[in-house]
């Protein structure tokens, strides 16, 4: 499976070789690919990082069947908006960002932690190993939190990232994202994904995104541009919506459900 | 209503290491008190390099079996038990967990899910107490030995439990699926 051109040490392989990596294993995709392929050789870092054997299926037993649970003492209001973080305002276009978090069967993921990180409107993050040549916002540090309501609904108001280079192949760019961390009612549905944005013209030139193999499962990353969620002469407003995995718990451990 | 499909898992990426880290985020208890047990280990790639931009996170009983239900993972007031923390690896790939040791019937264990940079779906794992054995997990049952002698933590001069993770290689680390995964 591994397609990887090797490129002499040192040397980064061009976005044709790359291109024409994905365009292989696009064509190999079968329906229910549902999730990235971990072996994805044109996004290089995953090479010696993928396990090669296959999963094992296991049931879960305790630990797995109840996941963490957040409330209000680790979660401030606040935190769900990344423009009020600091005494100025950020620079950048100013969204809405909004879903609901929904199990394998479509009940809501109620008061549940959401986090999530992503670069500023240049495209650079706040890491000191991000030596992206673009201007650091004094007033964006481009991390949130929040908890889902009862309805399983997240929220949060930031800036819409910048794409950015990156060093995986010559002229790679990553299409702007935002970084999505998610628990479910079980601690097996634990999730990080990211978050895109609809036309984004690098999507065809991006590992990473092409990694999930099946169309119709990259689409379920890109939010929708929702105008009635948008604020007259304020904000623009996406919506996107998260399904984890099914949960194991029994319904007899989930007494809310009988209050929906 | 027809199931909606899964939304698909993408990579933490380097730069998470400003987001998601918090204050004594890897302390579930604090080191200080009674029981109080370090697990801990180094993550590698298929090359046997250590991998320093990965994140752990665990999830386990208590000592009486419980999975505890409480608020205050992340801002700890270092009395509660919630029973989840988070790691990043440093520059030389290695965790450490300050905990307990999880109890209950069977053969208790540390939940484990591994994010990194290069990986683009998190994995599970498990990390069961030294002597557990194929008799009372269902799981070790169903591995070869040497195969699932990788899920058992190696308890070191220190009293520590020594937990690594092999992302790859001839050492790889049994990763776990569970039923109605895709």
């Amino acid at each position: 499976m591994s397609t990887a051109a090797a490129s002499p040490p040192g040397e980064l392989a061009s976005q044709r070789t790359i291109s024409s990596e994905i365009e292989q294993l696009r064509t190999a995709w079968t329906a229910g690919d549902a999730q990235p392929r971990i072996d994805y050789p044109p996004y290089r870092s995953s090479v010696l990082r993928h396990p090669t054997k296959a999963l094992h299926p296991a049931d879960p037993e305790a630990a797995e069947l109840v996941a963490p649970v957040f409330g209000h003492s680790d979660v401030a209001p606040l935190e769900a908006d990344l423009t009020i973080q600091d005494r100025g305002e950020p620079i950048g276009e100013r969204i809405l960002v909004t879903g609901r978090v929904l199990d394998g069967e479509g009940r809501p993921v109620r008061h549940q932690l959401v986090e999530i990180w992503q670069a500023n409107a240049a495209g650079r993050y706040v890491h000191q190993r991000d030596q992206h040549q673009a201007p650091l916002d004094p007033h964006f540090t481009g991390t949130g939190r929040c908890l889902t309501d009862a309805e399983g609904v997240y929220r949060f108001v930031t800036i819409k990232p910048g794409p950015y280079p990156w060093r995986n192949h010559h002229n790679a760019w990553r299409p702007a994202h935002i970084h999505f961390s998610l628990f479910g009612t079980d601690f097996t549905q634990r999730l990080i994904t990211q978050m895109y944005f609809p036309g984004d013209p690098l999507f065809g030139l991006d590992p990473i995104y092409q990694s999930i193999t099946d169309p119709a499962a990259r689409e379920r990353l890109l939010a929708h541009y929702d105008h009635d969620l948008s604020e007259h002469e304020w904000q623009l407003g996406y919506r996107w919506d998260i399904v984890l995995t099914g949960s194991h718990s029994t319904p007899m451990e989930r007494p809310e459900e009988h209050d929906a | 209503m027809p199931e909606p499909d899964p939304t698909p898992g993408q990579t933490i990426g380097p730069f998470f290491a400003y987001a998601l880290p918090y204050e004594r985020d890897h302390e579930l208890v604090r080191p200080t008190v009674d029981g109080a047990l370090r697990l801990h280990g180094t993550v590698y790639d298929g090359a046997g390099v250590p991998v320093p931009d990965a994140l752990l996170e665990i999830r386990q009983a208590d000592g009486a079996g419980r999975v505890p239900t409480l608020e205050g993972s992340i801002r700890r007031d270092g009395t509660a038990f919630t029973g989840w923390g988070r790691c990043q690896t440093d520059a030389v790939g290695r965790y450490s967990f300050t905990t307990i040791e999880p109890g209950g019937s069977g053969a208790p264990f540390v939940a484990v899910v591994v994010f990194a940079r290069g990986l683009l779906h998190r994995l599970f794992t498990r990390a069961y107490l030294p002597g557990a054995n194929a008799s009372s997990s269902p799981l070790l049952a169903s591995l070869d030995p040497q195969i699932h002698e990788r899920l058992i933590a190696v308890r070191e001069d220190d009293s520590s439990l020594r937990f690594d993770v092999h992302l790859q290689g001839d050492l790889e680390t049994p990763f776990l699926t569970f039923p109605g995964e895709v």
